[in-house]
């Protein structure tokens, strides 16, 4: 292809935290880029001088209710199936809903932002494999990736602090101090050290301060969920603004990527086909594709035309987080809607202790992890409205607000293995509204899952108990047990933490990107998004997904970053 | 009142009464008109289904609520099937037919009896208690959505939905102070 016959250096597909990364580290470096996201903008004007677009706020009806992030259960159906012998599927609509919108998963987020720790990148060597599970060592070691972590945690505006004694090495402090503990965590904090735990002030993308010419947080609550309207959240909104201000960059929304463009050879990339607002089909010519859209929708994309995939690896080792959920109620009002959803949080599963090897090997297991717990409450009230049911009782129910007013709880986001049985494909029935297949889930949790979330859950309602709280209940997703089919957050898993469909490694037959993003079929086709992660490790993804996507861009440019060491 | 935009009069009547059975005081204030606008969305340019923002405006900065966002293509599409149904439009038509809320609610409606505002409340309950599950729980969710919405959708008038709970809403752009958030 002649360079005029270009549209630019690199097409990346998808404007979520792993697209912004790679286009903020590409326009830096020069070069240029275009950004094409299938969902809509209301983050940021797209033409100078790139200010905020006023379309987020305050409003449960329309972020949680209405889709207004997308995606639409209606018109972009996914479905889930727990196994083959399920059938096609078990349920269709909303499944795994990371937003589909300029900015992607960082928009809706209350942008827990941890870095993994050093063992999470070497798991196999450090802990051994487990039976019907694929533990697996990354290609990249935390080495690898300090100064990556290190640039994303300035880029997007990171407030932490280091009393974490599990927390990986750092070479920096945390850009900003922490915002204020909510009233909750102020409890579940205290209460966790007094059980022997060790609780911390959660890494978050919000402003404390003013920062990078945007507000510090006002605490206003609506946070998980929903978009700033005060852009106190830099994830990404700050890194597509520098895109913009380049004038390398160009972000077009609404723009529906159906195919990814190949020479003869099948080696090689030439550009992305997709369809505009207006459904008219559009081309981009680049010298490189980077996929940018995700765990589940990178895979559905390869899926369809068969690309990428030689070692049959696309859309297997689907990983979430095993989400174990303990609550408690207490007997007086914490106003959790205030904050920023999560301030707290604690890493000792994932370390563990005797009584946790002892649980581990009472079950036969070699090992367990669980995963970081997150100290949060809060939630608005039409959720909570919707689970008391109607009648005289209703508004007693909201007025005591045992679910939202009184209640604390602790996510715990549990490690979940790779198994390839577990995957993203093609539902062979049901469609979008473009007529493409939905994406399906088919996925069961491993028992090492199980067995940690078991022995977490007593652990959390004892903290919760010495915190105050008068009741507490443990529950999962996805759920288990009998009554499984009646949780309200549903039979699917609820996180959207959802990795490993394009698992990247060293072996072009297992693996399916190699160690710098690049696919090994195609080798001027990357992919930046959490699809390439090894294991799942317990940790919020987002802050890990950037810094892969940004190595992954500053090895394409050659400009990698100088190596680090402890500050 | 002022008509209703997409239900009848009698129609109205006959849902704020419903209303007021599933969550008592919803009906009176505004759960009818909040499901007749989201029936009638489309009457209106932009369509009534993503209100504005960034503020509403009650406390304090410029109230953007009532600016209301227009649609895009694809959401066009998902927002007449749930309201309108499939009604054999091909683009509407992926994953086969749909019947939409506006039909739905004609038929519970009529089901439920043109006198029912004007039923004892016992009569009121066991004629919603025959209805269909899936109509039951659309109209409940409906009813949360009323009353613990913002304002703006129709519903909770002046807040009094909030205020029955001792919800505060959106508080933007004044927000808590940080001794807010972590005390007492």
């Amino acid at each position: 292809m002649n360079a005029s016959d270009l549209d630019c250096d690199a097409v990346i597909v998808g404007s979520g935290p792993s697209g912004a990364a790679v286009a903020d580290v590409l326009t830096a470096a020069g070069w240029s880029v275009i950004i094409l996201e299938k969902g809509r903008n209301h983050l940021l004007e797209l033409e100078a001088p790139f200010g905020p677009i006023g379309h987020y706020s305050n409003d449960e009806l329309k972020f949680v209710q209405r889709h207004f992030l997308g995606p639409d259960p209606v018109t972009e159906p996914r479905t889930f199936r727990r196994a083959e012998s399920d059938g096609d599927h078990l349920m269709v609509g909303h499944v795994n809903a990371l937003p589909t919108t300029v900015g992607g998963g960082g928009v809706h987020a209350d942008s827990k932002l941890p870095r993994f720790r050093e063992e999470d990148f070497h798991l196999r060597s450090a802990l051994g494999p487990i039976d019907g599970a694929d533990v697996v060592d990354w290609p990249v070691t935390y080495e690898d990736l300090e100064p990556y972590y290190a640039e994303c945690e300035r880029s997007a505006g990171v407030a932490g602090e280091e009393t974490n004694p599990f927390a990986a090495w750092r070479s920096g402090p945390f850009p900003m101090p922490p915002g204020p503990d909510m009233y909750g965590a102020v409890l579940s904090m205290g209460a966790a050290e007094k059980v022997g735990l060790h609780p911390y002030r959660a890494p978050t993308g919000v402003n404390s301060v003013p920062y990078d010419g945007r507000p510090a947080c006002v605490n206003c609550g609506f946070c998980g969920g929903y978009g700033c309207p005060i852009e106190a959240k830099g994830d990404p909104v700050a890194l597509l603004r520098r895109v913009l201000r380049s004038g390398k960059g160009e972000i077009r929304p609404e723009s529906h990527v159906v195919e990814i463009t190949v020479d003869r050879s099948g080696r090689y990339a030439t550009g992305v086909r997709y369809l505009d607002r207006d459904r008219n089909e559009q081309e981009v010519r680049a010298t490189h594709v980077v996929l940018a859209a995700g765990a589940f929708e990178t895979p559905r994309l390869l899926l369809r035309q068969g690309l990428a995939n030689s070692s049959d690896q696309v859309g297997r080792n689907l990983m979430y987080h095993f989400q174990t959920f303990t609550v408690g109620g207490f007997p007086f009002p914490l106003h959790g809607m205030r904050g920023r959803s999560v301030t707290g949080a604690h890493d000792d599963h994932i370390v563990g202790d005797d009584a946790q090897r002892r649980a581990a090997a009472d079950a036969g297991l070699p090992w367990i992890r669980g995963g970081l717990v997150e100290h949060g409450g809060g939630g608005q009230p039409i959720r909570e409205a919707l689970v008391y049911g109607p009648g005289a009782h209703h508004i007693d129910a909201m007025r005591d607000s045992n679910l939202r007013e009184r209640l604390w709880a602790f996510t715990m986001q549990g490690e979940d293995l790779a198994q390839a049985s577990n995957r993203i494909d093609l539902d062979p029935k049901i469609k979008d509204a473009w007529g493409f297949p939905a994406g399906r889930v088919t996925y069961l949790p491993h028992p090492h899952e199980l067995v940690m979330s078991e022995h977490a859950g007593p652990i959390l309602e004892r903290v919760l108990r010495e915190a105050g709280a008068e009741w507490t209940i443990t529950s999962t997703s996805p759920p288990q047990g009998g009554d499984a089919d009646l949780s309200p957050l549903g039979i699917a898993p609820a996180s959207y933490h959802i990795m490993g469909t394009c698992r990247m490694g060293d072996d072009a037959a297992t693996s399916v990107v190699d160690s710098s993003s690049r696919t090994w079929d195609i080798e001027n086709l990357l992919i930046a998004d959490s699809s390439v992660f090894a294991t799942s490790a317990g940790y919020n993804p987002t802050l890990t997904i950037m810094a892969l996507a940004s190595r992954a861009a500053h090895l394409l440019t050659d400009t990698p970053l100088p190596a680090t060491t402890p500050h | 009142m002022t008509s209703p935009i997409w239900l009848t009069q009698g129609e109205h009547e006959t849902l704020r009464a419903v209303m007021d059975r599933l969550i008592p005081g919803a009906g009176a204030a505004g759960a009818a008109d909040y499901v007749d606008l989201l029936l009638g969305a489309f009457s209106f340019d932009p369509p009534r289904i993503f209100a504005g923002g960034p503020f509403s405006g009650r406390h304090g900065g410029e109230a953007g609520f009532e600016r209301w966002l227009d649609l895009g293509p694809v959401e066009e599409i998902a927002w007449r099937i749930r309201i309108e149904g499939t009604k054999d439009v091909p683009e509407r038509s992926f994953n086969g037919p749909v019947v939409g809320w506006q039909d739905r609610y004609r038929a519970v409606l009529a089901t439920l009896g043109a006198d029912l505002a004007s039923q004892p409340a016992e009569e009121q309950d066991r004629r919603i208690a025959e209805l269909d599950e899936d109509d039951r729980t659309m109209i409940f969710e409906h009813a949360c959505e009323a009353h613990y919405g913002d304002p703006v959708y129709g519903g909770n008038v002046d807040g009094a939905g909030w205020k029955a709970i001792g919800f505060d809403g959106d508080v933007l752009p004044r927000g808590w102070t940080d001794a807010e958030v972590s005390e007492p």
